[in-house]
Parts: C-alpha cells; sequence; structure tokens
C-alpha cells in the first residue's frame, strides 16, 4: 500500500541491524536514514533495502547556514528527513523498536495499519465511545450527530508500544522493571499488554507525541513536524517529538483536521539509562509547566490558512511568551523561523533539489 | 483493587424495570449484586406485576411510590427509561451503578465473567485526567502510568463524576445503523479505561453508567423527552441529553468522565426497521444540540451543580426553546428536577 506515497524516516548514530526484522514489512519502501552524531562513522545497512542517507556533513552543505535549526546530538535530527522527502506520507520509527505480535500471536504490520489510520478520517468533533467508527465492525454510536459523521482529514497516526513504554526519567527511576502491562497479565502466555483501539483526540486536547511509532501526511501537516533545538549545545533533550506533537495539534485543531492515536503497537526493546535521560529531560519537566498552559490557550488568526503561516505566528508567539521563561525558547522560535525557510527552500517548485547522496544498497 | 476492597455500602444499583420479568437478569448478575442495595423502579407505564427473584437485598418503587414522594403530575417525568432517574433522586448513598434490564454480565477476552459492579467503582474511586491526553490511557491502572511529557502538575487528576461503560454484541448504535448492518455485532473488547477529555462532546450512553451521585448527581437530568419515545433504546435520547449536559457541567465544574471497562452484554430486544419507521426526530435535536453545547459558557458563579443544572436549563430555553418543543420542555423539566432534587433531598436529611 503506497509504496511510492510513502518514505520511512530513520534517525541512527549507530547502525540498522533493526531492520532486518521489518524486512518483509518495509523492503518495498523507500527509506530516508538521518546519521546523527559522527559523518565519519559508516552506518551498516542490510541489503536490499532502497535509501538515501545523510550525515552531518550533508546536513550543513544542503541547508548551508540554515543547518542550525536541525539538533545535532539528539535524534530531534530526523525532522531534516521529512524536509527532504518528496512523498506524501512519511513513518518514522526508532532503531531500538521491533516488529510486536498481537494477542493472538500474529506479527503486527505497524505500517499498514498506520496506512490504514492516515487514509481514514478522524473524528475530533465528537468523541465516539466506541472509539474509531471506520474500522471494521466499529460504528457510530446512538447519539452521533449525523452531520459530522463523514469526520475530518487524518493528519497524523501516533502509535504506541509494547515492553518497555514511553516514561520520563522520574517514572523510569520510580519503576525500574515494569513493562506495559495490564491487569490480566498471565506470565505464561501472551499477557494482554494490548489495547486494541484507535481513537481521534479530541479537537482542544494536547496530548504528548512520541516520535517512535509516528506516521503523518507531509504534504497536509509536514511543516509543523520541527522537532526543535536538542542535544548538543541544547539545555534540553527528549522532548523533540513532545514539541512538536504540541505544535501540530494546535495547527489540526485550528485546520479542522484529526489526530489519531492507539494501534499499532510496535516492541520498544531499549530502555534507556534513566540518569542521562534525567539530565536532558531536567528543563523540560520544569519548562513544560509553562509551554503547555501556553499551547493550551494559544488561539491562531483567522488569516492563518496555510501550516507555514500557523507555524510563523506560533513562532512568533513562543519568542514572545514563551521568551520571558528562558532565552532557550528565543532560539527555538528563531530555529523554528529558520526551519520554515528551509522548508520552502527545499519544497517549493523553484527550490533547489536536495542532491541524495547514497542510493541503492542491491 | 478488587470487590473485597470496595465498601458496597457507599453503592446502590438502579434498575430501571422496563420488563416485569427480571429473574434472568438478576439471576444472572447474581454473583455480583450480590451484597449490595438495589433500587429498582418499574416503569410507571408497565401494567404486569415485576417478577423479582429471592435473595436481594432490593426496595421497589412502583408509580404509587414515584406519586407519594413527587406527585402526580410529576411522576410523569418518570416514564420509559426515564423511570431510573426516581431511583437516583431518592437514593442515598454516594455512588450509583445503572444498568439496562436487557444486558448480562460480558465475558472478557479470558473468558471470565466482567465484574461490572466493581469495575464502574473503581472507575469513580480513582482520579479522572481530563486536562491532558494519556495516551497509554488510565494511568491509574496496575501496569500503567502517565507517559513521558504528561505535565507533573497534571498528575494528580481530578474527581471522576461518571464511568461510562460500553457493550458487547448488541452495542448501542442508533436504528438507521442497526436496521443498516443487521448482523453487525461488537465483538471487540478494547481493554482500556480513560477519561474524555475536557469541552470534547460525547454521546453518554445509559444503558451501562455508573456516577458519584454525591457530586454530580443532580445534574443527571431525565429531560429530553422525543414526541413518539418508545421502550426500546432506538426510539429514546434521553441518556443522551441528560450525558451533554452532565459533561458540561462536570467541564465547568472541573470534574471528569471516564469511558471505556467495564462492558455488559447487551442482548436482542426490539427490531432497529420497525423504529426506523418512526419518524427519527431525535436526529433533528441532536443535530440542534450540538451548536448550543459547543458554545455554551456557564457563569463562572455558578458553583454548585443545582445552580449549573438552572443555568443550563435557562440558555436552553433562550437559545434552543424556539427549534424545537421538545427543547422547552426538557428546559423546564430540568428546573422541576431541581426542585425535586432539593425537596426530596433536604427533607431526608432533616
Amino acid at each position: 500500500m503506497l509504496k511510492d506515497e510513502l518514505d520511512i524516516v530513520i534517525p541512527t548514530i549507530r547502525n540498522l541491524d533493526f531492520l532486518e526484522m521489518w524486512r518483509p514489512f518495509f523492503e518495498q519502501y523507500h527509506l530516508i536514514i538521518v546519521q546523527d552524531g559522527d559523518p565519519s562513522k559508516v552506518i551498516n545497512i542490510p541489503v536490499g533495502f532502497d535509501y538515501e542517507l545523510y550525515n552531518r556533513n550533508d546536513i550543513n552543505r544542503i541547508l548551508g547556514p540554515k543547518a542550525s535549526c536541525i539538533s545535532f546530538k539528539d535524534s530531534a535530527c530526523r525532522c531534516f528527513g521529512y524536509m527532504v522527502s518528496k512523498k506524501k506520507y512519511i513513518y518514522t520509527i526508532d532503531d531500538d523498536c521491533f516488529v510486536a505480535k498481537d494477542p493472538t500471536g500474529k506479527e503486527i504490520n505497524a505500517l499498514e495499519q498506520h496506512i490504514k489510520n492516515l487514509l481514514s478520517p478522524s473524528t475530533p468533533h465528537f468523541f465516539n465511545t466506541l472509539y474509531d467508527p471506520y474500522r471494521d465492525g466499529a460504528d457510530f454510536v446512538r447519539g452521533y450527530p449525523f452531520s459530522m459523521r463523514e469526520g475530518a482529514i487524518t493528519a497524523v497516526s501516533h502509535g504506541l508500544w509494547l515492553n518497555i513504554p514511553d516514561y520520563d526519567a522520574p517514572t523510569q527511576l520510580v519503576k525500574p522493571l515494569e513493562k506495559n502491562s495490564r491487569k490480566f497479565d498471565l506470565p505464561l502466555r501472551l499477557p494482554i499488554l494490548y489495547v486494541d483501539a484507535v481513537m481521534t483526540i479530541p479537537k482542544g486536547t494536547l496530548f504528548p507525541m512520541c516520535g517512535m511509532n509516528l506516521a503523518f501526511d507531509r504534504e497536509l501537516i509536514g511543516p509543523a513536524m520541527y522537532f526543535g533545538l536538542m542535544g548538543d549545545g541544547q539545555p534540553i533533550g527528549r522532548y523533540d517529538d513532545m514539541w512538536a506533537g504540541w505544535c501540530v495539534k494546535v495547527i489540526c485543531d485550528h485546520m479542522g483536521w484529526g489526530v489519531k492515536t492507539g494501534l499499532p503497537y510496535i516492541w520498544h526493546s531499549k530502555a534507556s539509562n534513566p540518569f542521562v535521560n534525567l539530565k536532558k529531560e531536567y528543563n523540560g519537566i520544569f519548562w513544560q509547566e509553562e509551554a503547555i498552559p501556553f499551547f493550551q490557550s494559544v488561539t491562531l488568526p483567522k488569516e492563518c490558512t496555510s501550516v507555514q503561516q500557523c507555524y510563523l505566528e506560533l513562532a512568533k508567539l513562543v519568542r514572545e511568551k514563551l521568551g520571558k521563561v528562558d532565552p532557550y525558547f528565543i532560539t527555538l522560535a528563531t530555529g523554528m523561523v529558520t526551519w520554515i525557510e528551509a522548508w520552502e527552500e527545499l519544497n517549493s517548485a523553484e527550490g533547489t533539489e536536495a542532491e541524495a547522496p547514497n542510493g541503492k544498497n542491491e | 483493587m478488587s470487590s473485597a476492597e470496595i465498601n458496597k455500602n457507599e453503592v446502590d444499583i438502579v434498575i430501571g424495570a422496563l420488563n416485569a420479568d427480571l429473574t434472568q437478569f438478576l439471576t444472572s448478575w447474581r454473583p455480583f449484586f450480590s451484597g449490595f442495595h438495589l433500587i429498582v423502579v418499574k416503569d410507571p407505564e408497565l401494567k404486569e406485576e415485576l417478577n423479582i427473584p429471592e435473595g436481594f437485598d432490593v426496595d421497589v418503587y412502583s408509580k404509587t411510590d414515584m406519586e407519594k414522594v413527587v406527585g402526580a403530575s410529576n411522576a410523569t417525568m418518570f416514564s420509559g427509561y426515564s423511570c431510573r432517574y426516581f431511583g437516583y433522586l431518592i437514593s442515598k448513598k454516594k455512588y450509583i451503578v445503572s444498568i439496562d434490564d436487557d444486558c448480562v454480565p460480558a465475558k472478557d477476552p479470558k473468558g471470565f465473567l466482567v465484574d461490572a459492579v466493581t469495575q464502574h467503582v473503581i472507575n469513580l474511586e480513582n482520579p479522572a485526567t481530563p486536562l491532558f491526553f494519556n495516551t497509554l490511557y488510565d494511568p491509574y491502572c496496575e501496569g500503567a502510568d502517565f507517559v513521558r511529557g504528561y505535565p507533573f502538575s497534571l498528575r494528580s487528576g481530578v474527581p471522576c463524576a461518571a464511568s461510562c461503560g460500553l457493550w458487547l454484541n448488541l452495542a448501542d448504535l442508533d436504528a438507521p445503523t442497526q436496521a443498516l448492518k443487521t448482523e453487525q455485532r461488537n465483538t471487540s473488547y478494547v481493554d482500556a479505561v480513560m477519561t474524555v477529555p475536557a469541552k470534547a462532546m460525547l454521546p453518554i450512553s445509559g444503558i451501562n453508567i455508573a456516577f458519584n451521585r454525591e457530586l454530580v448527581g443532580p445534574a443527571l437530568v431525565p429531560a429530553l423527552r422525543l414526541a413518539g419515545e418508545g421502550k426500546v433504546r432506538w426510539e429514546t435520547l434521553e441518556d443522551v441529553w441528560c450525558g451533554m449536559c452532565l459533561k458540561h457541567i462536570s467541564d465547568h465544574l472541573g470534574y471528569g468522565v471516564k469511558t471505556g471497562l467495564p462492558y455488559v452484554w447487551r442482548n436482542e430486544r426490539g427490531d432497529a426497521v420497525e423504529s426506523l419507521r418512526k419518524k427519527w426526530e431525535g436526529m433533528k435535536l441532536m443535530e440542534k444540540s450540538v451548536p448550543f453545547f459547543e458554545s455554551l459558557k456557564l457563569p463562572e458563579t455558578a458553583l454548585k451543580v443545582e445552580d449549573c443544572v438552572i443555568e443550563l436549563a435557562k440558555a436552553v430555553k433562550e437559545q434552543l426553546g424556539s427549534d424545537d418543543p421538545a427543547f422547552t420542555q426538557a428546559a423546564d423539566a430540568m428546573v422541576k428536577w431541581i426542585q425535586l432534587w432539593n425537596s426530596v433531598n433536604s427533607s431526608a436529611r432533616s
């Protein structure tokens, strides 16, 4: 499905062995690998995948001074992949995420589920208690207004994780060995870790968007998927996807588009070091207390009719309102503007085509 | 939390009897109803005597009791599916659990019968999280938690006002949908409880519901009555309207509404195609209700549930009254309901 319309964007710093497990599901698709860290390191990509790879040197070459908006030494750099892609849809996945199994033991084709989510409407204006009404076997419940049953276009599909859940550092420290489990967990069988639902996050509601297993309509919402300034030289990490999620949700709400969450699950294998995470997240834990009320109260003017306009307006408001919290937000706001400029440059009809430095690996 | 940990004395199970023979219903629920006090309210339009099996701690109320408590003219407020609201009115407990009399316990994917009562009470006892969506759903359930990026200041949650359960087999679909998909049955067991975010509207079904009566009792209003209201769910909207009011008031007061587990197994009753023959005015009323609730803002000064209901009734009359007489009647019923609530509950206290 959609093999010529979707790119898979993977940030990596070590190797891409995990692709071996995904082969049956990913081999048909084009990959965009964004290599973080030392550009002289050679990343090993399993044979048979069609990909383009960008390291820091490529990013600097392609964007010139605008490369300042792309994070270094943080998986936030993945958003460079969104920018250079020419496809309608993006699926992004972390290199420590593997194929999960559903409660029947069947392997989950996460990409297929994301595509189903994106190709079917969302229901942001009225909550359906039977969750996604467009899924087989589901429907709208009694009382659901008929005028809303066509739904809204889906911009984002946010998938979940089995095994190691996406907890913050304080929670990781308090609950060291917990897996994502439900109360009927039986050790001898596949535990029911699995919530068999896709749902639309209502309009006006923010959520923590995790970038580990995420798909979106790049043509619609791509310019808002900036993963911010994290990592090397920055006072914060592990808030890249969160930041993008708050911006994306505000803009989707403004534009009348839907954001779905739930299936598909992937298997998250690696628990990162909670002490390292705490250092990265530390400022974020305090700053999010300011950022969230900010995003909850933002109203974008009616005149903002494109995502780029919305995003630039957001950048302005971030500078004005959050700049007072910490100068980091002024830097971030600048990064947001640079991102849009770079996006326009690479994606407008007259813009320079990004050279793909590596081709197939056959 | 297991059933051993719930305080059964805090709960009333309120059943609206639209069928006279409650034997099968109560027998199937016996494992989960035993130890609880039951309030069975008979639809005043039901002529036959109720058939209730032995062994339950149950009080039964019929038309005569209604007339004694609220007067003959007000007793009409409690006909059909609305009879259960009389039970809500006279209950003295903290929590109410209400299940339609055509539902039996469901089985979970492991084949165990679901204790819907316990699950509802657990939902009500634990905080809700309406201000920010948790992508792992209920953060208080064993094995789950708040995810990365969830603001710490919001992690203690807010009181839970209502717990909306779901249905396997015959889901609560409307008549046109069920008539179109005659064979469709809900087989999907979604193992989650979640809070419906603040400001989000939803259709709350009365088939399998529980609420904190002490917190929001007066907000469950028996108000909207369809002209052709019938004795099957396809021919009512009273619970959906009640739910819109309840959600709006909960949002205003900073309480949460949960949805998801528990499931009940809902049986066949009635005929969707038959119900379709009636002119389905419920559809039109819902369409008018939505923009009303979307733009409604209760005054900051409305701090008590009763005041919220009165303000809501005022707004309904002003803004929707001219659209359809059903709305004017609903507004009047809401005001009357609060009068009755205050009089019944203050005399109960004195």
